[in-house]
């Protein structure tokens, strides 16, 4: 359920909304559900709504973690 | 004419209706058979098989981004005779207009579907015009009804394709269906895409030079997307299929978009491309003569054909999984979940 | 597609199962459950089973909220929708959902009733205020990431003084749902579910946090990972189950960091708590009554509430009584097990709550997967 993507802030309209873009396809959303959003941050957007920031720091970090745990060999994180 | 409205009696069969032939029709389409002015036209046959196919386009909206239904009513009926491997030599057209639809409008259509038949060289011959009431059409209504010639020893058809052929598609898909949907407003994006509204029979002339009688058959996937049509395939011919995903083109924003509405690129409309079967030993070939061509550049190999009594259209994922291409019922809906 | 193409690397996704292969214990099985449709759909359409090993197998659970709406409630919207002065403003999804003697939204359009689809709540609120002289009402559904929008909207609605909308709000609660499974009651030989762990959903999850796994986690000691939405992301969340249950552990674990906190979207929260309130006890398609799993508006906005405006009175309908949905919705049984699945039950003749959703367990496998079954019987045929 819950389909929801992760996409860019181009623009900060009013009525606490936005204008989000993917791939070259844009949207305006609701951003009444988070504060402190600026332009260039990544929203997951549900529904018109964005529910939450991405954090890029933990996303690099995910990927990291992916790499590393794609090497057998390395101990397990506990 | 500029703020002029249809009303019933351009329907009638009287002066009104052949004013509005005069007016409208007649230089839209521009040809001596429309010029003779009577109810039918007659023309010589080349010598051959003949094919002939018809299609209603009841589209709305009626104008999108990269056509119109004039324009996409000529490309998908040369699509439908291309598809047989034969060359389209004229159509038929008839429209059914609601009372109350504005005269500049028509005139839109009409000078696009001639645009579109002049540059694809195949005449309008003859045609027909109705009105109904207003509330009883939804603006306009075209049937389009076109004839060709299959050259001799071509004879493509839905039920030859064999084990090991290969299936090749023209290029990327779902970019008529996003730009339609991104004029719905209720899903409210917005998008350069322009829809790939395209006739195909220049490019087909070339394959059937091309590839001969390894070419087993040729279709276009329009509604329903690729799924629907390699389904179709699949049931005709008593076949399975099995495909690369990582093969099949799909254009950033198509991607974008289908991930912002939750549909499978697969499922989503062209009236532009064309999936083909051919032998193995003819596929490369086949292949680097559509990239050639201005509407093949982005072609590529898909996917092979393999024995299957269940007919499952299988897709290895970019992801390195395997899953089947379903066919959907009706049309696919966007979702939330 | 930036943080989307990154996770659906096929070669990194060969490479973590080998791990995962690597690390699954050979005498033992692990059964993992996936709580939303989401993954379901996403397992199916990547055919992310075929990268696991044969003793690692996912169970497919109920976080599908289309599916497990019961009919009575579809009956109801329809029956909102045949009124004149109605327009029902719904998510797409259910337009197609069989309700009650094979009446469905789009067939009732189809007779003429004003339904229109949209894509967010905000679009209904536009429409009522494009028809001052129409009763626009929205078929609310969704878990917790659905429920903060429709919150929203009923901001909205009383800010601008709206006198013609209201809300018919069916959101039901994740964490209700998985204790449900957890503790199905023995009856009628049902059977306890054997799951050995749980990838805690996705995006329900960003507004909730993970703070509410802890509890689940602790009293019925399984592990709960909460993944992402990406393939890449649900192969990680299993090889961080697989370790827990190798190290004894059962710890609610967060594997979308990029998106989930431990608290979650506190404003999203606050939201839904000034709107909603618990209802006692909801039926859920499938599952049954489940008490405290699902909200009604507070009787402070009564007056938003669909149910109270048109005194809804809700007429529960009861599933075909082959339908296995019951069993495969707590992981007992899978869908080729169902006397019905591909037979009179198929997407395009929906006859229980797995089938009537892409997302839905029994759809997904007719979808993507049933290929296999075949492939399987062909097997099975071969060494006869």
């Amino acid at each position: 359920m819950c389909l929801a993507i992760p996409i860019r802030v181009e623009a900060l309209l009013a009525d606490d909304m936005a204008r989000v873009t993917l791939g070259g396809v844009s949207k305006s959303v609701s951003i009444a559900l988070i504060e402190n959003v600026r332009l260039g941050d990544y929203v997951l957007i549900h529904v018109g709504f964005a529910l939450t920031r991405l954090d890029p720091d933990e996303a690099e970090r995910t990927l990291a973690l992916m790499h590393e745990a794609a090497v057998p060999g390395l101990p397990a994180r506990a | 004419m500029r703020h002029g409205r249809i009303d019933l009696s351009h329907g009638a069969g009287g002066r009104a209706t052949a004013q509005l032939i005069d007016e409208i029709f007649r230089p839209a389409f521009d040809n001596p058979y429309l010029d003779q002015a009577n109810d039918q036209a007659a023309f010589d046959v080349p010598a051959g098989r003949m094919v002939m196919s018809t299609d209603a386009y009841v589209i709305s909206p009626l104008f999108f981004p990269g056509g119109d239904i004039g324009s996409l009513a000529v490309h998908g009926t040369i699509n439908d005779i291309a598809m047989s491997g034969g060359r389209p030599l004229h159509l038929a057209a008839s429209y059914i207009i609601e009372e109350g639809f504005p005269l500049i409008e028509l005139q839109r259509i009409a000078n696009s579907m001639g645009r579109a038949s002049r540059a694809a060289s195949v005449a309008v011959i003859t045609g027909d015009t109705k009105v109904v009431e207003r509330g009883k059409g939804d603006g306009v209504f075209i049937s389009t009804t076109g004839i060709g010639i299959v050259p001799p020893g071509i004879a493509l058809s839905g039920d030859r394709a064999r084990p090991g052929d290969r299936i090749i598609l023209s290029g990327c898909i779902g970019d008529h269906g996003v730009a339609i949907m991104s004029l719905r407003n209720n899903l409210g994006f917005d998008t350069e895409l322009l829809s790939d509204s395209a006739a195909l029979h220049g490019l087909v002339a070339e394959m059937v030079h091309a590839a001969g009688t390894s070419l087993r058959l040729m279709r276009d996937p329009t509604r329903g997307g690729l799924a629907a049509t390699l389904n179709e395939i699949a049931q005709q011919s008593g076949l399975g299929m099995v495909l690369e995903e990582r093969a099949i083109p799909v254009r950033g924003e198509v991607a974008a978009a289908c991930e912002l509405l939750g549909l499978d690129p697969l499922t989503v409309a062209n009236e532009g491309k064309l999936v083909a079967v051919v032998a193995p030993e003819e596929a490369d070939h086949l292949l680097r003569v559509m990239q050639a061509h201005p509407l093949g550049r982005e072609a590529a190999l898909i996917g092979t054909i393999i024995a299957d009594d269940q007919f499952f259209v299988q897709i290895t994922t970019s992801f390195g999984g395997s899953r089947i291409v379903d066919w959907l019922a009706g049309e696919q809906l966007p979702r939330i979940c | 597609m930036k943080h989307i193409d990154e996770y659906r690397d096929g070669n990194l996704a060969r490479s973590i199962a080998a791990v995962i292969a690597q690390e699954a214990a050979t005498d033992r099985q692990y059964r993992f459950m996936e709580f939303c449709g989401g993954h379901t759909h996403a397992i199916s359409r990547y055919g992310i089973e075929d990268l696991l090993p044969n003793n690692v197998q996912m169970v497919h659970g109920p976080g599908c909220p289309v599916c497990v709406l019961p009919i009575g409630r579809i009956d109801d919207a329809i029956r909102l929708a045949m009124r004149p002065e109605v327009i029902l403003c719904t998510y797409a999804d259910l337009m197609r959902v069989p309700a009650s003697a094979g009446r469905t939204l789009l067939k009732a359009r189809a007779a003429g009733a004003d339904i229109r689809m949209v894509y967010s709540t905000l679009d209904a609120i536009s429409i009522a205020e494009a028809e001052p002289g129409r009763e626009v009402v929205f078929f609310a559904i969704g878990f917790e990431t659905t429920t903060p929008p429709t919150a929203r909207a009923i901001r909205l609605a009383r800010r601008k003084n709206l006198a013609n909308f209201s809300i018919f709000c069916n959101h039901v609660l994740t964490p209700p749902a998985i204790r449900a499974i957890l503790d199905t009651p023995d009856l009628e030989g049902a059977g306890r579910v054997r799951v050995d762990g749980f990838v805690g959903p996705a995006h329900v999850s960003t507004v909730i946090g993970t703070v509410p796994y802890t509890g689940l986690a602790e009293t019925y000691r399984k592990p709960v990972v909460v993944a992402g939405f990406e393939p890449l992301d649900m192969m990680q969340a299993i090889l961080m189950l697989v370790r827990q249950i190798n190290q004894g552990r059962h710890e609610v674990e967060n594997q979308y960091i990029r998106a989930v906190t431990a608290q979650g979207n506190l404003i999203a929260q606050r939201e839904m708590a000034e709107i909603f309130a618990l209802r006692s006890s909801f039926e859920w398609r499938g599952l049954g009554e489940l008490p405290l799993s699902a909200l009604r508006l507070r009787d402070d906005y009564a007056d938003l509430d669909a149910e109270r405006r048109f005194l809804i009175e809700t007429v529960p309908a009861a599933d075909n009584p082959a339908c296995e949905c019951g069993e495969i919705l707590r992981g007992i049984k899978k869908p080729a097990q169902c006397k019905l699945f591909g037979t009179l039950c198929s997407p395009d003749t929906p006859m229980g709550s797995c089938m009537v959703s892409p997302e839905g367990a029994c759809a997904a496998h007719w979808s993507y997967g049933r290929f296999r079954d075949s492939a399987k019987a062909g097997a099975e045929r071969a060494l006869v």
